[in-house]
């Protein structure tokens, strides 16, 4: 078992220096180079993409007074917004500019009534709406915008194809424009290698501002609104309420069933057995002593009872030590090596209902792995980074865990969305499995 | 025997009051939160302290912290930690200093006087007491890696209660054989596990706990 010590140091990062300049330079060429093949990709999917799908979706809206357009319509307005999420996710791990969606859920029901309900959802989402104008902006000044960092690249080569002597046939056929300057002699043919040399230099600063300029054209038009932004919040909370009502109503219900099974039911046996002791115990001390023995013995047993409700009400170490203790008892109860690292300010305490939250799915993913993951090899990893508790549980098992298939993941993910904490998953069929959880939280 | 005693439940203390007075010995303090246990420590000269894991004011792991820091001030100060549950972990900890005269117990196993009493005065003489559900589950997760270097369903029996820090004598009293038996399996339980022999009773025990406890 390993505890790492948390350090103020951030890790090796360079945050610059004089001997780094020239390091700090080539990242940047670098950065300005991809730039540019990124700004020619983005610029070809934006015209494909945007152009195809703008025209499929407005002429099958157009087509749904004549009820084929019921079927086509959302089949094409999904498709747009896997488009506009496609766009969302190069916009994040590209320039690292966030795009929010807030697209409203859409009914899946069979049938032509199903569909009709779909198409009426879809029409009725401003989203919708909001990703038709993107399109319609995205194939003009998007388009325009994210050819530019490619365009001041390759200007340089054909300035210098000019000045090398392809002016000669140009100027042959009387003269041609390179951007401003008319080719029609040596001269102008070097004056255009220096102006796509200016350009190319030009390049290498602006092309990063440029292919983020891109997205933040894409974000001023994909954001939802605030009002819509709101609506969705609202319907997340009320079904994270209800998912959090359901579950306690549950838990309340088991300890009850649990109580009332067991600890109670002994103590009702134990008292009767105390009442037959004392009619007994003049007439047949031997018999008294029999029963007291077996008394004793319900005490112990409805103490053991007590003991494993409370451990799955609220586990004594998780109260006495927090969550790092508790998950490394946890970790010593399981039949397999389990490696535990913790990366917490020493001391730190979430709130309770947090560290209970997280403790309980660091319990049934740890029960998922020895149980059908059949790993025999399992590290749980907690750590705390911008304002999130973060717990990572890998196995070296079979894999094939799925989120969201209504087994215990689905569970899982459930009892974290109260507190708007996230589960992800990845569980190739053959393993390994990884899962990760984060719950946004303030550390005492 | 001076014992000082923290535990916050007024009918637990009070029934431990009683229980132990019974058998002789004497209550120097009896105490229901951690810094009166702290001042207690540091005024009282106690043979063996009985100790709850979870005291007020914070009722956290409040009477364990303050009982291994006693005994980093006092080293070996005989110490019975008693709670409602027993975890590997807090009994990792307690053994961790290798001092002996250490106690780790459910808080159930009052219920057995005799065997509750027997506990105390081991631990107080530098001996151990561990929970037979502490040893159960080292044995479970050692029974993972190997079969415990092929102890025979009988050695495996007596290195339980060995490990629980029961001597031979109690061994083979509980067992129903003599004592000559117990010796013969014990040196072959230290063969086969390849731990060094030892007469001292406690060094053996701790031994055995920490082979347990390794992996």
């Amino acid at each position: 078992m390993t505890t790492r010590a948390v350090s103020g140091d951030t890790g090796g990062r360079s945050t610059g220096g004089e001997e780094n300049g020239e390091t700090m330079n080539a990242t940047k060429a670098r950065e300005a180079l991809l730039a540019g093949v990124r700004g020619l990709a983005l610029a070809l999917v934006s015209m494909a993409g945007s152009v195809l799908l703008f025209t499929l979706t407005v002429v099958s809206i157009g087509l749904i007074p004549v009820g084929i357009g019921v079927f086509a319509a959302p089949l094409f307005i999904e498709r747009v917004r896997a488009h506009a999420d496609f766009r969302r996710t190069l916009a994040l791990s590209w320039s690292g500019v966030r795009i929010p969606s807030a697209y409203r859920p859409v009914p899946r029901r069979p049938g032509p009534a199903g569909w009709a309900a779909r198409c009426t959802t879809l029409l009725r989402d401003p989203a919708t709406w909001h990703d038709l104008r993107w399109m319609l902006a995205d194939m003009t000044a998007g388009f325009g915008i994210a050819l530019l960092p490619p365009v001041l690249l390759a200007y340089v080569a054909y300035g210098w194809v000019i000045a090398l002597g392809v002016w000669r046939p140009i100027a042959n056929a009387g003269g041609d424009w390179f951007l401003f300057i008319h080719v029609t002699s040596q001269q102008s043919g070097y004056a255009a290698a220096a102006l796509g040399t200016a350009l190319f230099v030009l390049g290498l600063f602006v092309n990063p501002a440029l292919l983020r300029g891109h997205f933040q054209l894409a974000r001023a038009l994909l954001s939802p609104s605030r009002e819509a932004e709101l609506a969705q919040r609202v319907d997340r909370l009320t079904e994270t309420r209800h998912d959090a009502v359901d579950t306690s109503a549950a838990e309340l219900r088991r300890i009850e069933r649990d109580l009332h099974d067991g600890a109670q039911a002994r103590l009702v046996a134990m008292g009767m057995n105390l009442g037959t002791i004392e009619a007994l115990v003049e007439k047949d001390p031997a018999q008294a002593k029999r029963l007291l023995a077996t008394a004793r013995q319900s005490s112990a047993e409805a103490l053991t009872e007590l003991r494993d409700l409370v451990r799955g009400i609220h586990p004594p170490v998780l109260a006495e030590r927090g969550l790092a203790d508790a998950v490394r008892a946890l970790a010593l109860r399981l039949p397999v090596a389990t490696e535990v690292s913790v990366d917490l300010p020493d001391r730190a305490r979430a709130e309770a209902p947090v560290e209970s939250a997280a403790y309980f799915a660091v319990s049934e993913l740890l029960t998922n792995a020895v149980k059908h993951a059949a790993a025999d090899s399992v590290w749980v990893d907690l750590s705390y980074e911008a304002g999130a508790l973060r717990v990572s549980v890998g196995d070296n098992g079979r894999g094939g865990a799925e989120a969201g298939a209504g087994g215990g993941l689905s569970g899982v993910e459930r009892r974290l969305g109260t507190f708007d904490g996230v589960l992800a998953v990845s569980s190739p069929v053959g393993g390994p499995t990884l899962v990760t959880l984060e719950i946004p939280c303030a550390l005492s | 025997m001076r014992v000082v005693l923290a535990e916050d439940l007024f009918l637990l203390r009070d029934g431990l009051v009683r229980m132990l007075e019974a058998f002789d010995f004497e209550i120097l303090a009896a105490v229901e939160t951690g810094p009166e246990l702290t001042r207690a420590f540091a005024e009282l000269e106690p043979d063996v302290a009985i100790v709850d894991v979870r005291l007020p004011p914070s009722h956290t792991d409040e009477g364990l912290q303050c009982a291994l820091a006693a005994r980093r001030a006092r080293p070996g100060l005989p110490v019975l930690v008693l709670s409602q549950h027993v975890e590997q972990l807090y009994a990792r900890e307690l053994l961790a200093d290798g001092d002996g005269g250490v106690g780790y117990l459910l808080k159930d196993r009052v219920f057995d006087a005799a065997q509750f009493i027997d506990a105390v005065r081991r631990v107080a003489g530098g001996g151990t007491a561990m929970d037979p559900q502490v040893i159960q589950q080292l044995l479970s997760r050692r029974a993972r890696d190997e079969p415990l270097g092929g102890l025979t369903p009988r050695e495996l029996e007596v290195m339980e209660l060995m490990a629980q820090g029961r001597s031979n004598a109690a061994i083979a009293e509980r067992l129903v054989v003599t004592e000559r038996a117990i010796a013969k399996h014990t040196s072959n339980i230290f063969a086969k596990l390849g731990l060094p022999v030892s007469d001292d009773d406690n060094r053996r025990v701790l031994a055995v706990l920490a082979y347990l406890d390794r992996g």
